[in-house]
């Protein structure tokens, strides 16, 4: 077992300066097991040769004892629809199968000025369409806690970032940037026990990441720890010129509380009863059960609340998100960049021969009917009224968090990730793409229509051996007291992350 | 079909065989697009220049490349506002950019960013004088109905031979303002006038080049005709004009061209035309039959563009103050003409003439200044009916005669100090602009052009003229006073155009009286 991977990233880094670890042994070692562990299927691309080379380059910086800080030499993972300079950014697709990007995204940019070491990108659905990372040219990922990995009988990692969840579970990469739209980052945090953080809308940029929907899409953060996390938010957050959808003011690094330290007494917890629904299984119902009364016992005060439009809210983000998706696609057209058909005959066929190699069937279906609703008899009728019901998703967010009267208002919001532990790929394999989404998203997906912070934070085990999370949301740039509470949360109920990979010591 | 087209070029305008008996009228609305004058793009940092090499100003950003985004230049916001500004508009507090989708191998994107829900300013008002040939100027009004921010699109280049496009995209993303007038027009010559002042206009504020031979200006019309009385008719839309004498062509023709339609008993269909202008046509567009639905929607990756309405604001770093740009808009056209007008003395037409040709007003008013004594009435004839008839007849852009201000000051010297005539003084206008580099001293010196006004010399010619014109000189004597022309034009013929007429015109009453 390497011990060195039961660190956090800070007592890492201090490992680094005071010569007990080294960058570069930690990064051929998270590359042999990478190797190792290729049976998950977690990365597309290793960058193998960019690895050592950063590694070495922050090998050189400790011994000349200018270290860049707390990621210096810290070995991490991007999902692959993060453009990369010299490293392939696929998104999983045909269409760009062979696309080296010509520049870096503002996040990949700031974690390699911080001194991180890229292994490499991470698998995901295609063009991040999905929840389960199945539909990826490069095969599912699987998770690492599955009782099995014979035939159809493994778990899913969730998704679409389940590349980048598998890799943080597998012990592969201390973080992993994944991408939130519905819950992208979240959901498969909460299938593979580690960390996932999605930002307010604004806080990170978007430069780079090949968009999905681009007024919900955020770069989500995956660690093993909340620590970690904090971390990775640190190095990445922040206003960039280049994404005018940022948030301008400049952004305070967050430093959270000792646990000891952390005092709930004044905290407020709201308990949305919408979330309680139908298919949410006993298990995870216990576990959300369990939290609220370890808040509850500590002093916080938890309290039902509503949200009345939470149930609408999927029907929603399906409307948007397909009309975003047939205009955010509409680019790939074989001409600048990207596959290309050999048919050319004229432009109109070139077009159509090149979408329909470069495509699979879930974004041609979105292409297709995101256009149909676009199409000026419909516009009002659904994209004009989804825009309304957001607003009013985005009210009843306010309406809690801002409250005039104090008895009304919350602070934190406590719900499932997910309505279950991981499913088997063939159970989640016999859904149709939209009802995989329409599930797996009902509790994450809120929060990107309002653009509030969440988080996802393993708590137990399921009598299957399989990680339950909870969620946590908070008001608007309040990652703070998000954090802390996650923190707290953290530090009771004493998941170990890796506790899964103890079974794979054999294959390492 | 062969035989109607060559009616049409051999007729200048088509000829209303079976004109319709009731009135009809024509209605004309403009769109305009103005390349806004910018070091950058509209959403990113490559440049504008224009004829730079193929696909050399295009960032990741213009290419489409994925993950790349706008970032809104705040030098157009500020031009566009400049222009509405100028144009009368209301600028709107909070404006909006909106994806309009289609493809097009030059639109790398899959669709345009521009301004449909919530555009930049509306609601403008333009008045202009109309110049029609052999015509009184009028003054007309036009509303503008929008004024928004776009992106242009690249440009494709079809090889035909080797069955293959190529795509430029220098131009892709190059800002453009997008001008909507009401169809408040019913002429050709209207709609020229009315491009005419927005060119004077735009260079004034210099937002634009409108340099329409490089695509800086396009201006597209919808022109359609209808009964008197009755409601609008079906409206063509005509693409593709070139310049600002073809707008006046282009829409004539289309005009006539329904007209004569409506009057052989067919019926105007809604399309697109294209300005053939080696023809002097409209012709039918092929690909654009299909009706586009653009499947418009927000962009999502630029906030709401907010501006500053508040009067006597400052800018900031964040907010753009409508107020504080207000004070950087020049005096416009029509400022100046009631200027010369006021303080020159000129007539309007004088006026208008001046200031539609922005050389001729900048000769004038340099002239005026150096040369107080010079009548503002001679400056004037000689740049109007000298200078400027020069270069019509040669068809010469006035600004492509090169000349410096001091060599027309040095004719209207000579010209006032009756060193030459005014004939002498044409031929200075023809050979300075062949001679770019000599001096008017010296062309006068090289071409012999001194005045005559040595009394006897001249009274010599005169006595010639007399001799040769005996018959004008017998109707002179019986009192037809008109005759001495003849005689004055026969002094001129026998000194090469070089006496000095109006001491021929006293030597020969003189002479004629004895």
């Amino acid at each position: 077992m390497r011990r060195h991977l039961q660190l956090g990233i800070k007592q890492l880094t201090a490992g680094y300066i005071n010569g007990h670890l080294s960058p570069l042994s930690v990064a051929e070692q998270a590359l042999q097991d990478a190797s190792s562990l290729k049976t998950l299927n977690a990365f597309v691309c290793m960058a193998t040769d960019l690895a050592l080379q950063q590694a070495k380059e922050s090998a050189q910086r400790y011994a000349d004892q200018r270290s860049l800080g707390s990621l210096d030499g810290v070995t991490i993972a991007i999902k692959d629809n993060f453009c990369t300079s010299q490293v392939p950014t696929t998104c999983a697709s045909r269409m760009l199968q062979d696309f080296v990007p010509p520049y870096d995204a503002t996040v990949c940019a700031r974690l390699r000025e911080a001194g991180a070491v890229l292994l490499g990108k991470t698998n995901l659905d295609q063009f991040a369409m999905g929840a389960g990372t199945v539909d990826s040219i490069y095969g599912p990922t699987k998770n690492i806690w599955s009782e099995s990995f014979a035939a159809d009988n493994w778990r899913i990692a969730g998704g679409s970032s389940g590349g980048s969840a598998s890799a943080v579970a597998a012990g592969l990469c201390y973080a992993a940037i994944g991408s939130d739209t519905g819950g992208s980052t979240r959901n498969p945090a909460s299938y593979c026990g580690v960390v996932g953080l999605k930002p307010t809308y604004g806080l990170c940029s978007r430069h780079g990441l090949i968009p999905l929907v681009n007024s919900m899409d955020v770069p989500g953060i995956l660690t093993r720890s909340v620590s970690d996390c904090v971390e990775v938010l640190n190095a990445i957050a922040g206003p960039d010129a280049l994404d005018s959808t940022t948030i301008r003011q400049p952004y305070k690094k967050l430093q959270l509380p000792e646990v000891e330290q952390i005092d709930l007494r004044s905290l407020r917890i709201g308990i949305p009863k919408e979330y309680h629904c139908d298919a949410l299984s006993t298990e995870v119902l216990e576990t959300w059960t369990k939290v609220a009364d370890l808040l509850e016992c500590a002093g916080a005060s938890v309290r039902q609340v509503s949200l009345p439009h939470t149930a609408a809210s999927i029907f929603v983000y399906s409307i948007l998100n397909q009309c975003e998706v047939a205009s955010n696609m509409a680019r790939y057209d074989g001409i600048e960049y990207g596959h290309r058909a050999a048919d050319e005959r004229s432009t109109e066929q070139l077009y159509a021969q090149t979408r329909a190699e470069g495509f699979n069937q879930v974004v041609k279906t979105r292409i297709l009917t995101g256009n149909f609703l676009l199409l000026r008899k419909n516009y009002d009728h659904y994209f004009e009224k989804a825009l309304r019901v957001r607003r009013l998703i985005a009210e009843d967010f306010a309406k809690v968090f801002e409250a005039s009267a104090a008895n009304e208002q919350v602070d934190i919001l406590l719900t499932p990730t997910t309505l279950s532990e991981a499913p088997l790929y063939k159970d989640f394999a016999a859904l149709s793409n939209r009802d995989q989404c329409a599930v797996q998203d009902f509790c994450t997906q809120p929060a990107n229509m309002a653009g509030i912070p969440a988080v996802s934070i393993p708590v137990r085990l399921s009598t299957a051996g399989l990680p339950l999370s909870l969620q946590l949301m908070s008001n608007s740039l309040n990652e703070q007291l998000l954090l802390t509470v996650a923190r707290w949360i953290e530090a009771q109920v004493e998941f170990d992350c890796l506790e899964s990979l103890q079974r794979h010591v054999a294959s390492l | 079909m062969g035989s109607y087209i060559v009616v049409r070029r051999l007729a200048t305008q088509p000829k209303l065989a079976h004109a319709p008996k009731r009135k009809w009228k024509s209605v004309v609305g403009l769109e305009v697009h103005a390349q806004i004058t910018s070091a950058s793009k509209l959403f990113s940092g490559s440049g504008t220049a224009f004829g730079a090499p193929l696909n050399t100003s295009v960032t990741y950003f213009d290419a489409s490349i994925p993950g790349t985004l706008p970032v809104l230049n705040r030098k157009c916001v500020e031009s566009g506002i400049k222009t509405a500004l100028a144009l009368g508009c209301r600028v709107n507090e909070v404006s909006m950019f909106d994806r309009k989708h289609y493809f097009y191998a030059d639109l790398p994107n899959g669709y345009q960013i521009t301004q449909q829900r919530a555009a930049l300013a509306n609601d403008g008002l333009m008045t202009f004088p109309v110049i029609t040939p052999g015509k009184k100027v009028y003054y007309k009004s036009v509303n503008l109905l929008q004024l928004q921010l776009e992106q242009d699109s690249g440009k494709s280049l079809h090889d035909e031979q080797l069955k293959r496009s190529l795509v430029d995209l220098n131009r892709a993303g190059v800002p453009l303002m997008e001008l909507v007038f009401a169809p408040d027009l019913e002429t050709g010559e209207e709609a020229a006038s009315l491009v005419k002042e927005l060119v004077l206009i735009l260079r004034r504020l210099q937002t634009c080049s409108c340099k329409m031979e490089e695509g800086a200006l396009r201006v597209d019309a919808n022109i359609s005709i209808h009964e008197e009385g009755a409601p609008l008719g079906v409206r063509t839309e005509v693409k593709n004009i070139g310049s600002v004498r073809s707008i006046s062509q282009a829409i004539s023709y289309e005009i006539n061209r329904q007209l004569e339609l409506v009057a052989e008993g067919g019926v105007v269909t809604n399309e697109t035309r294209s300005w053939d202008a080696e023809h002097r046509r409209t012709v039918a567009m092929r690909d654009k039959e299909v009706l586009q639905d653009y499947r418009f929607m927000p962009e999502p990756n630029l906030p709401p563009l907010h501006v500053n309405l508040k009067p006597g604001s400052v800018s900031t770093q964040e907010l753009i103050s409508v107020a504080a740009l207000s004070k950087e808009i020049p005096e416009l056209p029509e400022h100046t003409r009631q200027r010369l007008v006021e303080h020159y003395k000129l007539n309007a037409e004088t006026a208008i003439i001046l200031v539609n040709e922005p050389v001729l007003l900048e000769h004038f008013l340099s002239i005026t200044e150096s040369l107080a004594d010079v009548p503002t009435k001679v400056v004037t004839n000689f740049l109007i009916n000298d200078l400027l008839t020069y270069c019509n007849k040669l068809n010469l852009d006035i600004e492509d005669y090169t000349t410096s201000d001091n060599a027309l000051k040095d004719v209207l010297k000579a010209l006032h100090a009756e060193q030459i005539n005014l004939q002498a003084a044409r031929q200075l206008i023809q050979l300075l602009h062949t001679n770019p580099t000599s001096s008017v001293s010296e062309l006068i010196g090289q071409h012999n052009l001194q005045q005559i006004s040595e009394l006897s010399t001249i009274e010599a010619y005169c006595q010639q003229a007399i001799a040769n014109q005996s018959k004008a000189v017998q109707q002179y004597q019986k009192g037809k006073s008109k005759a001495l022309f003849a005689i004055a034009g026969e002094v001129a013929k026998l000194s090469a155009q070089k006496a000095n007429m109006k001491i021929v015109v006293e030597c020969l009453e003189r002479l004629l009286k004895k």
